[in-house]
């Protein structure tokens, strides 16, 4: 019997970016959580066509302090980011590992950096329906830095300590997909509820 | 690509026997609850879903029961209210979702010569959590806590100021666990889909039922997250008193419908066009040539797609909203008519050009043609603003979506299950028992649901428990309901079929029907790495054209590896490891399942939740074992 055979023993078993099928993964994901945070958004516009003033009166807009500290630590830890995305691609272990370091350390002042934010929106969730769609907004993204921090923290305890395999590179590298819409997304959180209050 | 000795058969045997070792699921308890085969999960799948369609079917006879008569004393309006709450629940989010995506998980890695879905744990991960949230609802029901603001759960009814006590919160928490299961099938589907077809299959030769689950999947990805966001929302008003749906504190009643609808009707066409895969695939093959006009066919499942996001606000036209805004909404109801047209019109010419040989599932595909045509031309009534006004939330809408979702979707699945039996059991259902159950099943639907036009006509609302004799509806109410009986007879006599062809039906065969996709040229019931040898294609109809197709060769046997080729052109990209059957998958479903349902009582669930995962998804990821992806070959 002869038959035509396409043989793909050369091929590569270890790919970055769109040839990997767990880059799509992310993408999906994130185009999940993309659409649920527009959605927000949409609500957020919504109920301010029900308030005369926006915030209502007795309610001051949130303080921008904490808020805009998180933006500086949020895009700068895109460049960090960058670098362990770069080693990984490289099989870069010790580089990698260094830098994700640094994301989680930045990730950590985003993080305590929440409780101000929080007492800067000057209402409560119960105290109307902009509290509501404030704090859910905050907190929906808050939920993402956490989560996402704890993705790093494993990463980085997998390529310090862990028993490596090639592959986890393809891991860290679309981990780091993932923090870049975590932090590319507070610039739209941080217009929204910080800027909103004042501009709409 | 090159002609040499294909692998002789001491070779294929071999390599078959080094692949049943390497993808075999392990044995007993352990081995059912870990596997992450995609046959093994869709087929659960697939029967769990059918035995949430029995239950909410038993729902729906009680209610013609007591429908059957006017001032019927059978059921009392609290009874009726969850009753036809948890059948439209069921129904839409433990059924007709699920059962499509099943179908999908099971046919599309066959279909595009893989041996597994893109993500083999999460898929089994979407199964449990599906199978938790379906639990939660029904076990809810049968404690007399059964949600009863019905599947839509509109507030201010739904809210805390109208709806006490837990029935809505386990609506809502419901909603949770079908979301999640629906989000990882559409990301699976998409996935593998996209990167693991063979070589060869580019994206203009994919079956049209792959791109149905193609079109469909990414639906779900846009569309599921407005109603996990909606009944998120509706939680925290419920629990954590927040005012998203309470206008005294500037919240909005309307905002939960668009929610709502915002994902409602792409749902509608989430369940229609993996059914219309199904009819271009069963008339293709009993038509015995390729489908007549296959670009217009993908474009009208792309454009439906697209038109399925830009109709929700139909669902709203008697809120009161602006006139320029209804009229939009209006046209582009209409609009959808268009690319559905379409595709009857390539089915019809398909039959007319073809050489067709009448099976039992064919007819059901015939029946749908019939029914969907009904239901979509009281669909462009119902568009316009004037009309729908008057039929809204009258037995004329029920009549309509009936029309639609089980002639348009549920026929098409019925012929879809005949026809891939043999496929997942190795034998034939019985043709006569088939050919019965389609007429029987088609004459009690016409006889339940054509009555309800005429019935929302005359006036009478949705959702009443009874009606007074002095309103006339008593005939078309007793017509349905003695429809109602002969549809159960149908389901009856479909079921004994399912359930005597594993054991008694006559062997199948690799290709019973003659048909022209990559699943027919399996064994039947297929291995669990389905291909010996990955094909190589060269046409949409391979089995047609290319009977003994080129092979891939190369791919390790000692481990479970696939095939990932270019998402356009399906070219080799590069060898894959895919994961094997794990626990994990299960605790970490247990664990967000333990988390979402104390969350129903009290807030803290979430982060009772939110540790149990921490814990069940680093035993996940966290690696163990020798790693299999260092091949020797890499490194030297």
């Amino acid at each position: 019997m002869r038959r035509a055979t396409l043989d793909v023993s050369a091929l590569p078993s270890l790919v970055f970016g769109a040839r990997a099928p767990i880059w799509w993964g992310v993408v999906g994901l994130l185009l999940i959580e993309g659409t649920a945070l527009a959605l927000v958004a949409a609500a957020y516009l919504y109920l301010r066509l029900n308030f005369e003033a926006w915030p209502p009166p007795g309610t001051p807009p949130p303080r921008l302090g904490a808020a805009t500290a998180d933006l500086v630590v949020l895009l700068a830890s895109v460049l960090p980011m960058a670098l362990v995305d770069r080693a990984a691609r490289r099989e870069a272990r010790r580089p990698a590992w260094l830098a994700l370091l640094v994301v989680i350390a930045l990730g950590a002042v985003s993080l305590a950096l929440r409780i101000p934010e929080f007492h800067a929106l000057g209402c409560r969730w119960d105290s109307h329906a902009y509290g509501s769609v404030v704090w859910t907004t905050l907190g929906m993204h808050t939920a993402h830095v956490l989560t996402s921090t704890v993705e790093n923290v494993l990463l980085a305890a997998l390529l310090l300590a862990g028993p490596l395999e090639r592959k986890h590179y393809v891991d860290v590298h679309v981990n780091a997909l993932y923090w870049y819409f975590v932090a590319g997304t507070w610039t739209l959180v941080y217009a929204l509820v910080f800027l909103g209050a004042r501009w709409l | 690509m090159s002609v040499v000795a294909a692998p002789d058969r001491d070779g294929e045997a071999h390599d078959r026997a080094a692949l049943a070792l390497t993808w075999a699921t392990p044995r007993g308890l352990r081995g059912w609850l870990s596997t992450a085969n995609h046959k093994a999960v869709a087929t659960r799948y697939v029967v769990s879903a059918f035995v949430f369609f029995a239950l909410a079917g038993v729902l729906a006879l009680i209610m013609r029961l007591q429908l059957a008569w006017p001032e019927s004393r059978l059921i009392g309006p609290d009874l009726y209210n969850q009753i036809f709450t948890v059948h439209g629940s069921t129904m839409m989010f433990l059924f007709a979702v699920p059962v499509m995506e099943a179908m999908g998980i099971y046919l599309v890695p066959l279909m595009i010569g893989t041996r597994n879905v893109a993500f083999p744990r999460m898929n089994a991960f979407g199964y449990w959590t599906y199978l938790i949230g379906g639990g939660l609802l029904w076990i809810a029901f049968l404690l007399n806590v059964g949600p009863d603001t019905g599947w839509f759960s509109y507030v201010p009814l739904a809210g805390p100021a109208y709806a006490a006590g837990k029935r809505v919160d386990i609506w809502a928490q419901m909603i949770t666990f079908t979301e999640i299961a629906a989000l990882v099938a559409g990301v699976e589907i998409v996935v593998t889909t996209l990167k693991f077809r063979c070589p060869g299959m580019s994206l203009n030769r994919i079956p049209l039922l792959v791109w149905a689950m193609l079109v469909m999947a990414l639906m779900v990805i846009f569309a599921m997250p407005a109603i996990m966001i909606a009944s998120t929302m509706l939680a925290m008003d419920r629990l954590v008193d927040t005012h998203f749906f309470n206008p005294a504190e500037g919240g909005d009643v309307l905002l939960w419908q668009h929610l709502f609808w915002f994902f409602g009707h792409p749902e509608v066409y989430i369940i229609f066009v993996p059914a219309t895969g199904f009819v271009s695939s069963l008339i293709t093959a009993f038509a015995r040539r390729p489908i007549f006009g296959y670009p217009a066919m993908v474009l009208a499942l792309i454009s439906t797609g697209f038109l399925g996001f830009g109709l929700w606000v139909h669902h709203m036209f008697a809120t009161g909203l602006p006139q320029l805004g209804e009229s939009f909404f209006t046209a582009a109801s209409m609009m959808i008519a268009i690319p559905s047209g379409i595709q009857v019109f390539c089915w019809l010419a398909t039959l007319r050009s073809g050489r067709i040989v009448v099976r039992a599932p064919l007819l059901f595909a015939l029946g749908f043609i019939a029914l969907f045509v009904l239901g979509g031309l009281t669909g462009v009534m119902v568009a316009a603003v004037p009309f729908d006004l008057q039929a809204h939330d009258t037995y004329f809408v029920v009549a309509h979506f009936h029309y639609v979702l089980v002639g348009g979707a549920v026929f098409p699945l019925l012929g879809a299950i005949l026809f891939w039996l043999p496929k997942m059991t190795g034998r034939m259902p019985s043709e006569s028992l088939g050919r019965w159950s389609f007429a029987v099943l088609f004459v009690g639907f016409n006889l339940t649901f054509f009555p309800m036009h005429r019935l929302g006509l005359a006036g009478m609302p949705r959702r009443v428990y009874t009606y007074l004799a002095q309103t006339g509806w008593a005939g078309g109410n007793l017509l349905a309901s003695a429809g109602a009986g002969v549809m159960a007879v149908g389901v009856l006599l479909f079921a004994a079929n399912i359930a005597w062809t594993p054991g008694r039906g006559t062997p199948a065969g690799a290709d019973p029907w003659g048909a022209d996709t990559l699943e027919w040229s399996v064994p039947s019931p297929p291995p669990a790495y389905n291909f010996v040898y990955l094909p190589v294609v060269e046409s949409r109809t391979p089995l047609w054209t290319t009977p003994t197709p080129a092979v891939v060769t190369g791919l390790r046997t000692d481990v479970p590896e696939v095939l990932v080729t270019d998402a356009i052109d399906a070219t080799p990209d590069h060898r894959h490891v895919l994961d094997g059957p794990s626990m994990w998958p299960l605790l970490t479903a247990l664990a967000s399942g333990i988390g979402v349902i104390v969350a129903i009582f009290t807030p803290w669930g979430v982060t009772l939740g939110a540790v149990l995962l921490l814990i069940t998804l680093t035993g996940w990821f966290w690696p163990r074992g020798v790693p299999v992806s260092d091949t020797a070959r890499e490194r030297a």
